[in-house]
């Protein structure tokens, strides 16, 4: 099968998915402790790695940036230069990558030892839809909790920033915290809340899409496993850039 | 065409405990199916008919189809040609939300038991009353009384990765059997269990025979599982226990046929003893192992 007629037809069961999840949503039962439960696993699991990416991000823009800065006397700005970057980039790639590579992997993992252990045939022999039990819940928590994550990832950035350019640099903090400020207007926090929901959509729809059709065995799941976080990871950074221009186009533009 | 035909109570019994002949209503047709995996043909115009309170034994060599009757049965695969019909419905085109409503109709032990690695054993055989949202109180009464029909009660808090094999495919029959559905499919339930075990399973689809009225499916590879369940009834006696009787000579199961599949066809198919005495070569070589 030639690669294009591959991926239309991917493409096709992904949406497909993504459409009996979004009709289940209407019919009972709601599986809301499963939700509960995998917004623990998304969330609350996620957090440590999330905050640690956030800082050391953060800290090391400071870093590179700070003396370019100085250079042109405008380390004052430096603030905004993080905020800018890190509320509408890197906070919110990074937490996607970051969360594909923990969260992605172990969805397509379990849910593809389900199939192969025939777990998700019994599901459905027992009358309950394996899109409404198993992803829907799982998609829920990752639009629910990628944003949050995100937000606390552009937050200790911006704490790791303000770290390094007082400590190495002796920046002032009340003037990194002004700076900060003018960095964060409204238009770059939308765009910081928006782009994760749409990271989340591609993390839970490409792992469960990706371990449900785990055909082979056990060999089967650990090539799925690598593709779900392959293939989230790459659609996440393809789609931030064209994420970036349409809303760039929607709300306009203010930089430095 | 089988529509008309009414069974007198359901039990196919008259008050003695002897049987009276009925006509069976379908709860199983395959018409005219096939099936192939790539270019690997599975099953070529198969056509039977499973009637209400019947069992029937598949049989047939490793490979030959058996579970897969039993998948497409559940709509869990779809025939590549044919009809297949469960208690009247065609549900060859039946979309995802239909099957859900056939589905909870059946009762399916998995040949391998198929669990849920993340549930308890108890979480796993009330997972159907789970999902239909019944009361806590009745899930343990409930799930209390299968276990202890399949003999573990004392498992009951323990996670699937701790049973034995026997033990799961024991929690995977407790299972299918919660909320007394129609049909049962039995995917080789003895396989690898001790005698007594294996004896008390049998007990179990004679019982569901001809006390419940439930039609199954019971694929096997082996030959006594076939001799209990053709030659034994089971009947209520005066203190409501259940016991198990020699059907004999004068009596035959008109409620239990053998259909035995080879290469994509029904070789066989009719009572247990017609299989015995056949002169088939094949079928000469299934049952006596040379
Ligand atoms: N998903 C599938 N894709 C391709 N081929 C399959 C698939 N499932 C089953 N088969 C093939 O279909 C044939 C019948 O399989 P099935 O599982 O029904 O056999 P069986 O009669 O139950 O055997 P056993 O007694 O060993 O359980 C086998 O030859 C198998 O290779
Ligand atoms: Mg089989």
């Amino acid at each position: 099968m030639n690669p294009l007629k591959h991926f239309l037809l991917e493409l096709q069961e992904v949406t497909g998915l993504l459409w009996r999840v979004l009709k289940g949503l209407r019919k009972r039962p709601r599986y809301f402790a499963e939700m509960i439960q995998q917004m623990d696993q998304v969330g609350v699991g996620s957090l440590g790695i999330v905050v640690l990416t956030g800082f050391f991000t953060g800290g090391v823009l400071i870093l590179q940036a700070y003396p370019t800065l100085q250079y042109y006397g405008a380390q004052s700005n430096a603030g905004q230069g993080v905020a800018t970057s890190l509320i509408r980039e890197l906070g919110p790639v990074l937490t996607a990558l970051m969360v594909a590579g923990r969260v992605g992997s172990s969805i397509s993992a379990e849910l593809g030892s389900m199939v192969v252990s025939q777990q998700i045939e019994a599901m459905r022999a027992l009358g309950t839809s394996p899109a409404r039990k198993l992803v829907t819940p799982r998609l829920v928590a990752l639009l629910v909790c990628l944003p949050l994550l995100t937000i606390a990832a552009d937050f200790f950035g911006l704490l790791g920033g303000g770290i390094v350019a007082n400590q190495i640099y002796g920046l002032d903090t009340n003037v990194y915290i002004s700076s900060v400020r003018t960095g964060t207007d409204i238009n770059a926090l939308i765009t910081g809340v928006i782009k994760p929901i749409f990271f989340g959509l591609i993390i839970g729809l490409v792992s469960c899409h990706k371990g449900l059709t785990t055909k082979g065995g056990t060999v089967g799941v650990g090539v799925s496993t690598t593709q779900a976080v392959v293939i989230s990871s790459i659609c996440i950074i393809i789609s931030d850039f064209f994420l970036s221009k349409v809303l760039q186009s929607l709300m306009g533009t203010t930089l430095f | 065409m089988f529509e008309d035909i009414t069974v007198s109570n359901g039990s196919g019994m008259n008050g003695n405990g002897a049987r009276v002949p009925v006509a069976p209503r379908p709860a199983i047709e395959f018409r005219n199916v096939d099936l192939a995996f790539d270019d690997q043909v599975i099953l070529s115009d198969v056509s039977f008919c499973v009637g209400r309170g019947e069992t029937r034994f598949v049989l047939g060599g490793s490979g030959t189809g058996k579970s897969t009757v039993i998948k497409l049965i559940l709509g869990l695969i779809k025939p590549d040609a044919g009809k297949i019909f469960v208690e009247g419905e065609d549900i060859t085109e039946f979309d995802d939300v239909e099957l859900m409503r056939i589905r909870k109709k059946i009762g399916m032990v998995f040949q391998e038991g198929a669990l849920f690695d993340s549930l308890s054993v108890y979480e796993n055989v009330a997972y159907r009353l789970h999902e239909a949202g019944v009361d806590e109180d009745e899930v343990e009464h409930e799930v209390r009384r299968m276990l202890q029909f399949v003999d573990l009660e004392d498992a009951i808090d323990k996670m699937p990765i701790e049973l034995s094999g026997g033990m799961r495919r024991r929690v995977g029959i407790a299972r299918a059997l919660v909320g007394d559905p129609n049909i049962v499919l039995f995917d080789e339930p003895t396989a690898g269990l001790d005698p007594p075990t294996a004896r008390t399973i049998c007990e179990l689809a004679i019982k569901l025979r001809d006390i419940e009225d439930v039609s199954s499916i019971f694929v096997t590879h082996e030959m006594n599982n076939l001799d209990y369940i053709s030659s034994e009834y089971a009947v209520i006696d005066r203190e409501g226990k259940v016991q198990y009787e020699f059907a004999g000579e004068t009596y035959c199961l008109l409620n239990t046929k053998v259909m035995m599949l080879l290469k994509g066809d029904i070789w066989f198919t009719g009572r247990g003893e017609e299989l015995k005495a056949s002169q088939d070569n094949y079928i000469r070589k299934f049952i006596n192992g040379k």
